[in-house]
């Protein structure tokens, strides 16, 4: 099936099948490896983007249900060379160790700071419920958003 | 050392900036021109014979490129190797086939391999392929593996017992006979998946025209994969190449060889073309190795104030199906040897079995034989306290090694370089507000409210050495580690490490020792780590080693280059090089401190070799090998709080206070991160996770739906602290942090779950504590 896909700001046209995940998509056809997999059970969130400005885990989603849609991956969420706050927020604060789960991770935390823009500790966790991160116990994960949303707000 | 910049300084993570832009270098990013996709066959039996294997429909389907069987590899692929040889103790390494032959030992024992032109071709191809099984009787429970009457996994194993290590050490049976108080327990410490975010994967590629063959794979040690896939395929070393620049966490499961690994390269070498293969989550919860997993009975004697005079200790560890490259070593060496804990226990005799089951092979996992260690002592410290009444810290503090006696010989026969227990212990009352805390326990008993404390005063040992000792228990390689300092003809520094750190931060750390140790910026000091081609054969990232081992070489190289430099800096200045002093990047005689040269016009001098003092040779680089005379010893204090609701068994954390002493730190910043980390999945193996097998050997939680990874909803914030006892064993004073969390967190929170209940007459619940295992104690409790 023919699809055309807005990503990151460049228009992409490609014949898919129906059953590729869109993860496969902007992975192994638009080269795009900035977004991970982590499971097969739609837990870990590791893939996840935002599709048409909403956090959705990419393993979920085939890509010709993206036909259509704008989507932002972590290759896209620096502007002008300039970091995304929540990007910097992840650097200055240590919230990231291997890396495997940081663009997921980031990309959801882009979707809640759109919504909350100044959430609660509490809310910050709840929100960051679909991904998992091995490495941090969280704790400067969610110093990272905290960051990010007192930059975002000033 | 010289008090510098850098070092312990929070330097922000010079790894950061393509991680969190999405221009990592992990294993699956790479590609190819060519490649064919690898999907394996895997047994969803647990114990089975192999009765025919029909291929055909998957090689008929288009896009299938090749189907193996183990019968198709046998003279190709030698089998997956064990490289801990315990010696004295029985051991035997039955033969581990990266395709089984004849049977199949766990679900997700590897039958077939199919290679395809994309990967859901050749995992529909994976499907098609027609397994006829005997299905044969299971056994899951170590310890029921070893009674008269268990399914036998092998004929050259009897019983399954592949081991019988012992240490005994004193006269047990005398210190029991006079012991005033006597304890006797059975503990499980169950089975964990280690769970890194990224799964393994490889992309192996041979060139049948020069007959190289390059891997990128998921390895925490590539020197030591490509001693091992040298092994195994028969391509020299020197024709292989293995890569692994990023690597998604470890925690243990990316040391050993596999069979995937393997397996994508004997396939490349047979079809001359680049094979991928990244396995699933599914995959890699049944065929990843998994860690923990022992039945332990205890026997504690102890005088009636509370000392403890011996400990004799019998474990069951289950090593799964097959031996895997260090098990053999983690739950004898690694666990034995540490159950003096950071206590003058004089006498311990400890027997370990290592028992073959119908469950995946476990290894090393974060900790990797010190938490069953530390679980079990510091679960028998607050029985022994509840037994004779008296307070979990003081009984503690009773037994501590006192800070004079360092360094200080146990009873098991390790040297623990130094410590200074009784301050971590201290500062962790004070933060926790201790006095306070347990008035309020009594107050909130009164009102039928259930608060805990539980304790964990732990010791654990890091960076593994020397070699000769790593030679004595078997295990089959060195334990020291490599770098190489190359300065340029500009004064930029490249150093290449045999550590390979995978979140750890080293490209940080030692750049910090560096530009430290050199007088440079440290954007001028590069750390390149994961290529064997560009650095010298290292022993990799584990076991809290890279700081403490690694770390040292680099400074030792980096002082050779010193060396070096000031010979040519006093030629150049025409002085005796004892007239030259060399601060913060400069060469000056001294008494003259004008007379100076910059180290980046040493370093170009160097390189024109216009004019060498004599003897001295061109270039500057220089390269070392550190085998430490000793091993570190970190240790520490970790305090949790909780309060548990005996109608629902839900525990909620209150608070936690981890008190590390892991020598002199480098980059606070990130071992407070490292501290975390740790602390979280230690807390989750005391609350949250288990591997769970039916009694038929399938595996029931083999996804992320179904095996408890905390989430940021689980977890309680932690409170982090330091003391500081500098190790005499490297320059640097520094001792190691990456498995203390995990170390000390299972006990402190089991320790305060209990605590919580002790009203109600519970004083042990085999972990996890999850609410209905809570829920029943309390209800046979409450009857």
């Amino acid at each position: 099936m023919q699809i055309t896909v807005k990503v990151n700001g460049v228009s992409h046209t490609h014949d898919v099948e129906p059953r590729m995940l869109l993860v496969h998509y902007l992975r192994d056809v638009l080269n795009l490896t900035g977004t991970h997999i982590g499971c097969d059970t739609s837990q870990c969130g590791a893939c996840t983007i935002l599709m048409n400005g909403k956090a959705v885990k990419s393993c979920t989603v085939f890509a010709v249900q993206a036909d259509g849609a704008e989507i932002t991956t972590i290759e896209g969420l620096a502007r002008d060379g300039q970091l995304h706050p929540v990007q910097e927020g992840f650097w200055e604060m240590h919230g990231l160790q291997c890396g495997y789960c940081t663009p997921g991770m980031i990309m959801t935390a882009v979707d809640l700071l759109q919504r909350i823009p100044n959430p609660s500790e509490e809310q910050i966790r709840h929100y960051l419920e679909g991904n998992l991160c091995r490495c941090t116990g969280y704790q400067n994960i969610v110093r990272a958003v905290q960051y990010a949303a007192e930059k975002m707000r000033a | 050392m010289a008090v510098t910049k850098l070092f312990g300084a929070s330097v922000k993570r010079r790894e950061d900036p393509r991680l969190i832009t999405g221009r990592g270098n992990f294993t699956d990013h790479i590609k190819l021109p060519g490649t064919l996709f690898m999907a394996l066959k895997r047994s969803p039996h647990a114990h089975a014979r192999i009765v025919r294997i029909d291929t055909s429909k998957a090689r008929a389907m288009p896009g299938v490129v090749a189907v193996y069987t183990g019968q198709d590899l046998v003279d190709k692929l030698a089998p997956v190797p064990c490289a801990w040889l315990v010696p004295d103790s029985d051991l035997k390494v039955p033969t581990y086939r990266a395709l089984a032959v004849d049977k199949v030992r766990y679900v997700g024992d590897a039958v077939a391999a199919v290679v395809a032109e994309n990967r859901y071709i050749a995992e529909d191809a994976a499907e098609a392929i027609e397994v006829e099984y005997e299905v044969l009787p299971a056994v899951v429970d170590q310890e029921k593996a070893t009674q008269e009457g268990a399914p036998q996994l092998y004929d050259d194993v009897p019983n399954n017992i592949a081991f019988h290590w012992k240490l005994h050490a004193g006269d047990f049976d005398s210190a029991w006979n006079q012991a005033e108080v006597k304890l006797t327990r059975r503990f499980i410490n169950h089975r964990l998946i280690p769970s890194a975010m990224e799964p393994r994967g490889a992309l192996a590629y041979f060139n049948p025209g020069t007959g190289d063959l390059t891997i990128w794979c998921t390895s925490q040690n590539p020197h030591v994969h490509r001693l091992l896939l040298s092994a195994v395929t028969g391509i020299p070393e020197t024709r292989i190449r293995v890569i692994a620049t990023d690597v998604g966490g470890g925690f243990g499961s990316k040391i050993p060889m596999y069979a995937g690994e393997m397996l994508a390269s004997a396939i490349s070498r047979d079809l001359g073309r680049p094979i991928k293969w990244f396995e699933s989550r599914r995959e890699n919860y049944v065929a990843t190795i998994h860690g923990r997993d022992h039945i332990q009975y205890v026997d504690v004697a102890a005088t009636r104030d509370g000392k403890i005079t011996g400990i004799r200790v019998k474990s069951y560890a289950n090593l799964g199906a097959y031996l895997s490259t260090a098990s053999p070593g983690v739950p004898t060496w690694l666990f034995g040897l540490m159950l003096c804990g950071a206590y003058t226990i004089p006498v311990v005799h400890v027997d370990v079995y290592g028992v073959v089951t119908n469950t995946t092979p476990t290894d090393a996992y974060r900790g990797a034989g010190r938490p069953e260690a530390t679980y079990l002592l510091e679960r028998v410290m607050d029985l022994l306290a509840r037994e004779l009444r008296m307070d979990p810290a003081e009984i503690r503090r009773k037994n501590f090694i006192p800070k004079e006696q360092f360094p200080y010989t146990t009873a098991t026969g390790l040297q623990y370089d130094s410590g200074d227990y009784e301050a971590t212990l201290d500062r962790a009352l004070e933060l926790v507000n201790y006095q306070q805390l347990r008035r309020e326990q009594e107050e909130l008993r009164a009102q039928g409210r259930y608060l805990g404390i539980g304790f964990s005063t732990y010791v654990e040992v890091c960076g593994l050495a020397p070699s000769a000792a790593a030679g004595a228990m078997g295990f089959q390689g060195g334990l020291w580690e490599s770098a190489t300092v190359r300065v340029h003809p500009s004064g930029k520094v490249s150093v290449f490490t045999g550590s390979n750190p995978h979140g750890q931060g080293e490209e940080t750390t030692f750049a910090q020792l560096v530009a430290d140790e050199l007088g440079v910026p440290i954007d001028d000091v590069e750390i390149v780590h994961g290529d064997t081609e560009m650095i010298p054969f290292g022993m990799g990232t584990y076991g809290s080693r890279s700081l403490a081992v690694g770390g040292t070489a680099v400074i030792m190289a980096t002082r050779k280059i010193k060396d070096k430099a000031t010979k040519i800096a006093a030629h150049l200045l025409e002085v005796a090089p004892e007239d030259v002093a060399f601060e913060n990047g400069r060469f000056f005689v001294k008494g003259a401190p004008d007379r100076a040269k910059t180290f980046q016009e040493v370093a170009g001098a160097a390189y024109l070799a216009w004019s060498m003092p004599e003897g001295v040779t061109p270039g500057l680089e220089e390269t070392h090998f550190h085998d430490p005379i000793n091993n570190t010893f970190p240790f520490g204090c970790h305090i949790c709080v909780v309060e548990v609701d005996p109608d629902t068994g839900r525990v909620s954390f209150r608070k936690y206070v981890a008190v590390d002493d892991v020598g002199n730190v480098v980059n606070p910043m990130i071992v407070d991160g490292q501290v975390h980390g740790g602390i979280a999945q230690g807390l989750a193996q005391a609350v949250y996770e288990f591997a769970a097998y039916d009694e038929s050997g399938q595996l029931l939680t083999a996804t992320m739906m179904d095996y408890a990874i905390p989430k940021a909803t689980m977890l309680p914030r932690f409170d982090v602290d330091r003391t500081v006892t500098p190790t005499p064993v490297n320059p640097m004073g520094a001792k190691g942090a990456g498995e203390t969390g995990t170390i000390a967190s299972t006990p402190a929170v089991a320790n305060a779950i209990i605590d919580a209940l002790s009203p109600l007459g519970i004083d042990h619940i085999d972990i996890p504590l999850t609410p209905e295992r809570i829920w029943r104690a309390v209800q046979e409790r409450r009857g």
